[in-house]
């Protein structure tokens, strides 16, 4: 996002503790512009569903202040922020039918009721439920109760959609179908959603940005591509994605690169330098699996061996388990090109760019 | 295509139809589970339906009486108590041969039953009885029965007494019933209202149903918070919450009921505390016990964890994102306690006020303990009766309009909450 557009939602300087003992965030700045699909994702534990409740009113930072439309909101009770919320297990409400859960909202508001009926039934339309609206929520399929819950968050028609974990609840199947069912309504209405997840591949399907948590603390926020092909530290690096590390010390730094002594004489490998900083530091080296190319008879730098400790079919390609360098959870990707003969045991050539090898923190 | 599948029989794969099969393979599973709920059967049979059947059947029996009297009751009916002041000489006659006549301990026993209908006949018969045997041992006959017994005693010249036969004349009556309704037969055998200073149980049924609903009410007012509280503390906290409900349950009834009277005399704790601390004159000490208030107040508190329970456990599995849901929603707190919280508690609410409801209106102890003359329920007079007067007949006329009161009640609840919502835990 460029530093033109003027943030619609901001987090500064939030801490939060529950007790006054831990930091559960610790100095969040956040800044997510007007229609924008930002997910928070990391391990449960990371603080990112704190952020959210901070958002939607139900918790209260610590210190710090959260601005909607550079509007100060700490101190607006939840009922008044005009935020939508899907949560976790859709609370919808199991004595009102579909329709009533829909026209809540709009009751509370004192909106008219042919204008109520009028927008419950657009709702229900976007979310392809038009049928369903004298059903009762326990009458629904995890997936129709998840659509009644999206309906109802945006039925009021919200400045900013706030989502749970909503597909946590659903098979594996019904979740990817939803995933894109959300997107494609955020392109089309194109309201602001701030989106939590544990789940990586959720979060890279759907969001503009994605803000990785990890203890309180935001690792990194970018775009999807940037996250998964530049990672800033080892935390993001493993977190999203498949990832291969290998630790080292930095024996050199020339520029944007460096070289590291791997740990027990190994070798030495030639790397993006990203997270170190001085000769001498320890380093954790992160190599995608799919950057890594075998049988390869290129005696250039960052070439190895290693040993096939297992081999997993997985029809598009192969999945080898390799020990490299005394690492023998290296994973290499294989396509599935009919010329690969290796069995157990074997020993393979590897090498890969230095521009795919990042020296990161350890 | 679905003529075909509903005209062929199911065949197994060894040619038995499919159903008989299934009878089959299921038979000895039913012989089991029948053997498996028979003692739970047996017991219900003899300590349920056996009690049950046997009180329905007493509040509407008469039968004992009209096995001594049969001739004498036969005359008393072809009596037109518009043309004559006393019965005919018949019913005198029958009257006197049947006492004469008659085995002495059934006569005992439906003495006992007339004293019942109006009071002086025991008396007045077992006068008269021992006249008649004189009479009878002379080897006299009289000439006109009527005037012999009438020079006996005179009150058999009382019309009053010879009026209240019509409650006995028939073996089913329905007299227990309007008894228990103070209500009575006059000389045609038309219900009336009993005298002034006999009425007395109406009174009673209004003050059981009015107690009844109070401290429903009063436990579902206290008890609602509580509940809350219990279902969303911490489990540390609500642990020890839940001990200090269930405390009172696991004492005995007997020591609750008497510390309530402690706590509540003129003498008690409460008023003591409050004399000293001169919000109470010592003279303006207020009389909390041996009345309503002191029966509503100690049932309120005894029947409170039947109102706790159902709603703690309907309050535990609402999940507490549907108060925060409403208010994302727009909804103010109070707003989304009455639209959303709210409605969710009612299978809670009304099984819990149910349970409270049907004990209270039962409850026996301890009206009969802190309720003094004007704190009585109705289970009182049924005691009364069982023990005291051994008018079986009227307990069982109470004890069966107390049943059916209980099964309006239900049928109200079932109508307008439903059965299916009830849900104790």
């Amino acid at each position: 996002m460029s530093n033109s557009t003027p943030s619609f939602v901001k987090f500064e300087k939030i801490d939060k503790s529950y007790d006054g003992e831990v930091l559960v965030v610790k100095n969040l700045n956040l800044d997510i512009a007007k229609g924008e699909f930002v997910t928070m994702l990391g391990p449960s534990g990371s603080g990112k569903t704190t952020t959210l409740m901070m958002l939607a009113g139900f918790e209260t930072p610590t210190n710090g202040e959260i601005y909607l439309d550079t509007n100060p909101i700490s101190k607006i009770p939840p009922y008044e922020r005009e935020i939508g919320m899907v949560f976790q297990n859709y609370a919808l409400f199991p004595h009102m039918t579909v329709q009533e859960n829909l026209a809540f909202p709009l009751e509370v508001r004192k909106i008219s009721k042919s204008e109520t009926q009028k927008k419950v039934q657009k709702a229900l339309d976007m979310v392809e439920l038009g049928n369903f609206g004298t059903r009762f929520p326990a009458q629904l399929s995890g997936g129709q109760q998840q659509r009644v819950a999206l309906a109802r968050a945006l039925v009021f028609e919200p400045r900013l959609v706030l989502m749970d974990e909503p597909l946590g609840a659903l098979d594996k199947n019904l979740r990817e179908q939803m995933q894109y069912e959300i997107k494609h309504i955020h392109d089309r209405i194109g309201i602001t959603v701030v989106y939590v997840t544990h789940d990586q591949s959720e979060a890279l399907t759907m969001s503009n940005r994605i803000a990785v948590f990890n203890d309180g603390i935001v690792q990194q926020l970018s775009t999807p591509d940037i996250l998964y092909e530049k990672p800033e530290n080892s935390f993001v690096a493993k977190f999203i994605g498949e990832n291969n590390t290998l630790n080292g010390v930095v024996k050199e730094i020339n520029g944007s690169t460096c070289e590291v002594d791997l740990d027990n004489n190994y070798g030495v490998v030639k790397a993006l330098k990203v997270n170190v900083s001085e000769v001498g530091e320890k380093t954790q080296l992160s190599i995608r699996p799919e950057r890594v190319s075998i049988d390869s008879n290129n005696n250039g730098p960052n070439t190895f061996t290693g040993k096939i400790e297992e081999l997993i079919y997985l029809g598009d390609h192969i999945r080898a388990r390799l020990d490299v360098c005394g690492n023998n959870e290296f994973i290499v990707k294989v396509p599935n090109e009919g010329s690969f003969s290796h069995k157990e045991g074997d020993t393979l050539n590897l090498s890969w760019n230095s521009n795919d090898v990042r020296a990161l923190d350890i | 295509m679905e003529d075909i599948i509903s005209t062929a029989e199911l065949l197994t794969t060894d040619g038995i139809p499919l159903k008989r099969s299934l009878k089959k393979a299921e038979r000895r599973n039913k012989i089991r589970a029948f053997f498996l709920v028979f003692p739970l059967l047996l017991f219900i049979v003899v300590t349920f339906v056996i009690p049950i059947g046997d009180m329905l059947m007493r509040s509407v029996d008469d039968s004992q009486i009209n096995t001594v009297f049969p001739n004498t009751f036969e005359e008393y009916k072809k009596w037109k108590k518009g043309e004559d002041d006393l019965p005919p000489e018949e019913v005198y006659k029958n009257l006197f041969l049947e006492l004469a006549n008659g085995d002495k301990r059934q006569i005992g026993k439906a003495l006992t039953r007339m004293n019942y209908a109006k009071s002086g006949w025991k008396s007045l018969i077992k006068k008269t009885s021992r006249e008649i045997k004189k009479i009878v041992k002379k080897g006299e006959e009289p000439v006109s029965y009527k005037d012999t017994m009438i020079e006996i005693n005179k009150l058999w010249a009382d019309p009053t007494y010879w009026y209240s036969f019509n409650q006995m004349v028939n073996e089913r009556s329905s007299i227990y019933y309007w008894n228990a309704l103070d209500r009575t037969y006059n000389e045609e055998g038309d219900v009336i209202l009993q005298d002034e200073k006999r009425r007395m149980y109406i009174k009673t049924w209004i003050r059981t149903l009015k107690v009844s609903v109070y401290v429903t009410f009063f436990c579902l007012i206290l008890g609602f918070p509580v509940a809350h509280l219990l279902a969303n503390l911490p489990l540390r906290y609500s642990n020890l919450l839940m001990i200090f409900v269930l405390l009172p349950f696991w004492t005995s009834l007997l020591v609750r009921t008497t510390a309530w009277i402690v706590m509540l005399q003129q003498n008690g704790v409460i008023n003591g505390v409050l004399v000293w601390l001169g919000i109470l004159s010592d003279d303006g000490r207020i009389q909390m016990v041996y009345n309503e208030t002191g029966t509503l107040i100690a049932m309120t508190q005894i029947l409170l964890p039947f109102m706790i329970l159902p709603l703690y456990s309907v309050m535990r599995v609402i999940p507490k994102s549907h108060m925060r849901a409403a208010q994302n929603l727009g909804a103010k707190p109070a707003t989304a306690f009455w639209r959303v919280y709210l409605p969710q508690t009612i299978p809670g609410m009304s099984a819990g006020g149910l349970l409270v409801f049907v004990l209270a209106i039962g409850y026996f102890i301890t009206p009969e303990l802190v309720g003094g003359k004007d704190g009585q329920l109705i289970g009182h007079w049924i005691a009364y009766h069982l023990k005291t007067t051994l008018n079986w007949g009227l307990c069982a006329a109470l004890g069966s309009i107390l049943l059916f009161v209980m099964l309006i009640f239900y049928w109200l609840y079932n109508k307008i909450v439903g059965i299916d919502n009830i849900k104790l835990g």
